[in-house]
């Protein structure tokens, strides 16, 4: 069952916020969705939990409720399986649009705590797991050779 | 035909067995690679910052474009990430504004042209599914194979052009019958991993997982063949929470069977360090 959700004001829409969706990249085939469905009918996290839905995203976004959008759970949820991109008859690509409101969310400090520890594990150890002495032992015996650097451009692209 | 092998984070650290595997096929084949000093995708970063994940994946072109090498990848996440950065910074205000970045943070530019393929596609396209055939000298006759593309693989398929279908892929299906064994079709076959959400929702993204373990578990099947490592966390170390023992699908990467197809060994393909019992197919196999 889809909850019910209390109506929006018009008043507090937010036409800023689409025009700012709009403008990244990713964002621009936004405003000829025609909202036909196909993306949420072919959406796999759709079908696992019918709350969450590509459709009512887009126009949420396009109508302006940022609150809404960016705190919705569902933008974090997107596995990227690109199924939607493909079949939208409007070109509109929403897992890049998905990401647009992810950067958005993530600049308004709103974000999931698996990826506050992932962006921390990066700016650490300059990859996203480290080669402990385990592994490097493990690569060894294997005759795999020793993985080679590559960390220190992470911390310095991932630095301010 | 020669590459730098891109092997990404997850591999080199929880897929051991692709990558094992992978280097000594890829060797039998006569296909050479370079190991570079390659630094993650920016995959994973694109989420919190698409300009800082960029700037990652051009990164890792600019230091192929250095030593006159296209990227073959092993994993579908960087794959896409890479070729999607390749197509992305073909626009010169793009281009320009990252490579002031490389330059400031790392001192070095992307001048463009690298291509990035991944292993299965240059195996399909380059190398050639018939070239793969006449190499084989113990063919995989009777093996029953589900193969799992992932997504990544051939979607989005405005950054991968036509080399395969966004949604009714065969290239691997081609790749796998090269070695002697059958590809079945199957319910749930183009169903996602779910790995891409394993960060942000562990019950949604087992979900997943568990579509196409147990759509597979009413068939008669010898293994499921992956190409890449986040699937490979899926459906390998994910199997044990979702199937009962006598219902377990081995799981292993296109390369390890290709190589049993080319004569090598189990122990040279990373077999050992399978997380799912093995010795059945191994045995049906012929080795």
């Amino acid at each position: 069952m889809v909850e019910k959700e209390s109506p929006v004001e018009v008043s507090n829409l937010d036409s800023r916020f689409t025009d700012r969706v709009l403008k990244e990249p990713g964002g621009e085939a936004l405003r000829v969705c025609f909202q036909c469905g196909l993306c949420t009918a072919s959406c796999p996290i759709s079908s696992i939990d019918a709350r969450y839905s590509v459709r009512r995203t887009i126009k949420r976004t396009l109508l302006g409720m940022r609150d809404q959008v960016l705190n919705d759970r569902f933008i974090w949820l997107c596995s990227s399986c690109f199924l939607c991109q493909e079949r939208c008859p409007q070109d509109v690509r929403p897992p890049e649009v998905m990401t647009v409101l992810k950067n958005l969310a993530v600049g308004a400090g709103i974000f999931p705590s698996g990826i506050a520890k992932m962006m921390e594990v990066f700016k650490t150890i300059g990859r996203l797991y480290p080669i402990d002495d385990f592994t490097a032992d493990e690569r060894e015996a294997l005759g795999l050779p020793r993985v080679q650097g590559g960390e220190d451009a992470v911390k310095k692209l991932l630095g301010e | 035909m020669k590459y730098a092998l891109f092997l990404g984070c997850t591999i080199p650290t929880r897929a051991l067995d692709y990558e094992l595997s992978a280097r000594k096929v890829l060797k039998a084949l006569g296909i050479e690679t370079m190991d570079l000093g390659f630094n993650c995708c920016g995959f994973p970063i694109e989420a919190v910052d698409e300009e800082k994940g960029l700037a990652l994946a051009a990164s890792n072109l600019s230091l192929a474009e250095s030593n006159g090498l296209n990227i073959l990848t092993l994993c579908n996440a960087c794959a896409e990430m890479l070729s999607k950065a390749e197509l992305t910074l073909e626009d010169e205000k793009r281009l320009s504004g990252i490579n002031k970045v490389l330059k400031d943070k790392l001192g070095r530019e992307y001048g463009g042209g690298v291509k990035v393929r991944h292993l299965a596609r240059v195996l399909y396209e380059e190398y050639g599914v018939d070239k793969v055939k006449e190499r084989v000298s113990r063919p995989l006759k009777g093996l029953k194979i589900a193969v799992h593309y992932g997504c990544h693989y051939m979607r989005p398929s405005r950054i991968y052009g036509e080399f395969d279908d966004p949604e009714f892929p065969k290239s691997l299906d081609r790749l796998v019958e090269a070695t002697g064994a059958e590809s079945i079709e199957y319910e749930s076959k183009m169903s996602c991993c779910g790995g891409g959400i394993l960060n942000i929702d562990e019950a949604v993204a087992v979900e997943m997982t568990k579509m196409k373990l147990e759509a597979l578990s009413n068939r008669e099947v010898d293994a499921l063949v992956l190409i890449c490592p986040f699937c490979g966390i899926m459906y390998s170390r994910y199997q044990r929470l979702i199937m009962k023992e006598d219902k377990e699908i081995p799981v292993i990467y296109y390369p390890q069977l290709l190589g049993l197809a080319l004569g090598l060994g189990p122990d040279e393909l990373g077999f050992q360090l399978n997380m799912m019992n093995v010795k059945g197919l191994l045995e049906k196999a012929g080795v």
